[in-house]
């Protein structure tokens, strides 16, 4: 009896520690399996080329951390992106037209971007909070609703920016500080940001109590609707971010840009030891994910050790093997 | 009496061949990439255009974006407008056979376009485009132009028959060549997912003199991501389907987009036209029809420029 409740807090502290570092250790491996393939692999060029490239996702899937630590999933930022590029860029090249290639029409058109997605979220979390419809049913429909919109909008082709805007434009991806590209940055600042309110704000702690149990925040007067409406709104504004930072990188959207975005994003969170059913986040975890992921698919490009027909099934394994390093259910439950 | 009778029968066959105007159905994959976007531009003016040509003719045009939808607009179709003739672009070979088999055993006259069916004899008529021909003629363009001992990277599209085709002729027409194929990796005919792999590539390999992107979208992305790393100059890009922004840069001379191979998506109007000259009865119009791809050069890019279309 003493033997088992002293064995207790060990086994415990044991399996915390390595969900927590589970994810690091895969990420670790990742490298060192990356630096034993390739040379190039820690050049300049393919780690800047692996970070700018994680930015999408990686933005997006911070925002994802928030809406999942709640207890909600969101499955329309792929499209979302994509519906939002398009209006950005339609929008862009009509002002063009009236203002000529000048930075206003790049900072209106970032404004748009931005205040198209946060409308976007807005409507996914009103559906979900005031009309009561299931998270992944509403974003289900937003999700088919924004890829035919996109497609309509470019009449099944490519919409694309004027060539001299998109040169204009062009910096907000290929440039940067110090070496250190705009994305970089941006994901960077977007993460740091992101870890200090899930972890000291009231809004992060409310996150976790809603998705921990919902009724018992509600009892504890968390504003629940509100904190959740709050989580949609945040991820639809961060999309908006995203793609302010893609649009610049091949100056198109179509019908096939942010195909799949919302599964990575996902998986991203989950890989970072974020629980798929709330109550506990983790956003540095997230950036770990996309890191991972990036990761996979930059490695299993630059060797042939494997055929290119199996690269999802790596992908697959090595996301499931992320997971199972911290099975248990975490520390909210 | 008698010539009353054949008189009667002579009115009615007056009155009955102008009224039997034939429906020909059409059923092509929705508008969710470049080159099924321009399949839709072409398919919807072809229609317009024989329905000014043929006052009698009347055409269902239908767009889905998976296999069991088609089957289920193919039903409509033969339900609700009894159509006389179908020209369909199947969306999956294996689950759409059955489904037009019926149709084709009820009489209907069935043209099928570029996607076969799994099995031979069910269709009237076969447009197609030639992917064995669309990978060799790239293959062939290397093999010309290129020194000895080049050596190209290879983007492939998504796993499927019609990637494997292309991949086909474009390995037998290299082989002989003394030219290297350093990798060949899928982009799933993407512009994303092009460039990240370009990128890959660009660190991977310090010398690369040619890339086949293997279709235009993928070349795009693959463009950019050369320009990024400062390498332009070093090679060369040929992509495929003739989306126009690359036969205007081949117009205009661009060192980098010399050449493109064409895998016409108004192909579909080929299909359409020819149906129905098939159905009015007025030439015999049944068998194959392969569009071979041909290389977009320079001097013949204007023909190959359709301004209007968005691909």
């Amino acid at each position: 009896m003493s033997e088992a409740t002293a064995k207790k807090p060990g086994g415990r502290r044991m399996r915390i520690d390595l969900q927590t570092i589970g994810p690091v250790v895969a990420l670790i491996a990742l490298v060192l399996i990356g630096i034993s393939l390739s040379d190039n692999f820690l050049s300049y060029a393919n780690v800047t080329n692996v970070l700018a490239r994680s930015a999408f996702i990686g933005i997006i899937a911070v925002g994802m951390t928030f809406v999942i630590t709640a207890g909600g999933l969101d499955l329309s930022v792929g499209s979302m992106a994509a519906f939002v590029a398009g209006v950005m860029i339609l929008a862009m090249n009509a002002l063009t037209e009236r203002m000529g290639v000048t930075l206003p029409v790049v900072l209106i058109g970032i404004a748009i971007a931005l205040f198209v997605g946060f409308a976007a979220g807005m409507i996914n979390g009103l559906l979900i909070t005031r009309a009561g419809i299931e998270a992944f049913i509403v974003t289900l429909g937003t999700m088919g609703i924004y890829r035919s919109l996109i497609t309509w909008l470019a009449d099944g082709g490519t919409l694309s920016l004027g060539y001299e805007m998109g040169e204009l434009y062009r910096p907000l991806y290929y440039g940067g500080i110090a070496g250190i590209s705009w994305p970089i940055i941006v994901f960077a600042l977007v993460a740091i940001i992101g870890e200090i309110a899930m972890r000291h704000t009231a809004f992060g702690r409310h996150c976790a109590a809603i998705g921990s149990n919902e009724k018992v925040a509600r009892y504890s007067s968390v504003a629940v609707l509100r904190v959740r409406l709050i989580t949609y709104a945040l991820l639809g504004l961060l999309v908006g971010l995203a793609v302010v930072m893609y649009v610049p990188r091949l100056g198109s959207a179509s019908s096939a840009t942010g195909l799949l975005w919302e599964l990575e994003a996902i998986a991203s969170v989950i890989i970072g030891g974020t629980l798929l059913k709330g109550g506990f986040g983790r956003v540095w975890g997230t950036v770990v994910g996309v890191l991972i992921l990036s990761l996979i698919g930059n490695i299993l490009n630059l060797t042939d050790f494997v055929s290119p027909y199996l690269n999802g099934a790596i992908q697959g394994v090595v996301i499931i093997l992320a997971v199972v390093l911290q099975r248990n259910t975490g520390p909210a439950r | 009496m008698k010539t009353a009778l054949i008189s009667t029968t002579a009115l009615i066959a007056s009155f009955t061949v102008p009224a039997a105007a034939q429906t020909i159905g059409v059923s092509i994959p929705a508008a969710t990439h470049g080159w099924a976007g321009a399949l839709n531009y072409h398919a919807e003016r072809t229609v317009e255009r024989l329905e000014e040509t043929y006052p009698d003719m009347d055409f269902v045009l239908t767009t889905t974006s998976d296999p069991a939808t088609q089957v289920s607009d193919l039903e409509d179709m033969v339900a609700t407008r009894g159509i006389d003739a179908l020209v369909v672009l199947p969306f999956e070979s294996e689950p759409l056979t059955g489904p037009i088999q019926r149709i084709a055993e009820s009489g209907t006259w069935v043209t099928v376009v570029d996607r076969g069916l799994a099995q031979e004899g069910i269709e009237d008529l076969y447009v197609a485009g030639d992917n064995e021909s669309f990978g060799r003629t790239a293959a062939e363009y290397f093999a010309e132009t290129l020194d000895d001992g080049a050596k190209i990277v290879v983007m492939r599209g998504i796993p499927s028959t019609v990637d494997n085709e292309r991949v086909d002729g474009f390995n037998a027409a290299l082989e002989g060549s003394n030219i290297e194929v350093l990798a060949m990796d899928h982009a799933n005919w993407n512009r994303d997912n092009a460039f990240t792999l370009m990128q890959d590539y660009l660190s991977r390999f310090s010398e690369i003199d040619a890339v086949w992107a293997a279709d235009d979208d993928q070349a795009v992305g693959a463009l950019a991501a050369i320009e990024q790393a400062g390498r332009e100059g070093e090679m060369i890009v040929v992509g495929g389907a003739g989306m126009k922004e690359m036969v205007d840069r081949i117009r205009n001379g661009d060192e980098t987009v010399p050449v493109n191979v064409t895998y016409p998506p108004s192909m579909i109007s080929t299909a359409i036209e020819m149906t129905a000259v098939g159905v009015t009865g007025a030439a015999p119009m049944t068998g194959e029809f392969i569009i071979t791809s041909e290389l977009i050069t320079q001097e013949n890019a204007e023909d190959f420029y359709f301004e209007d279309s968005p691909y």
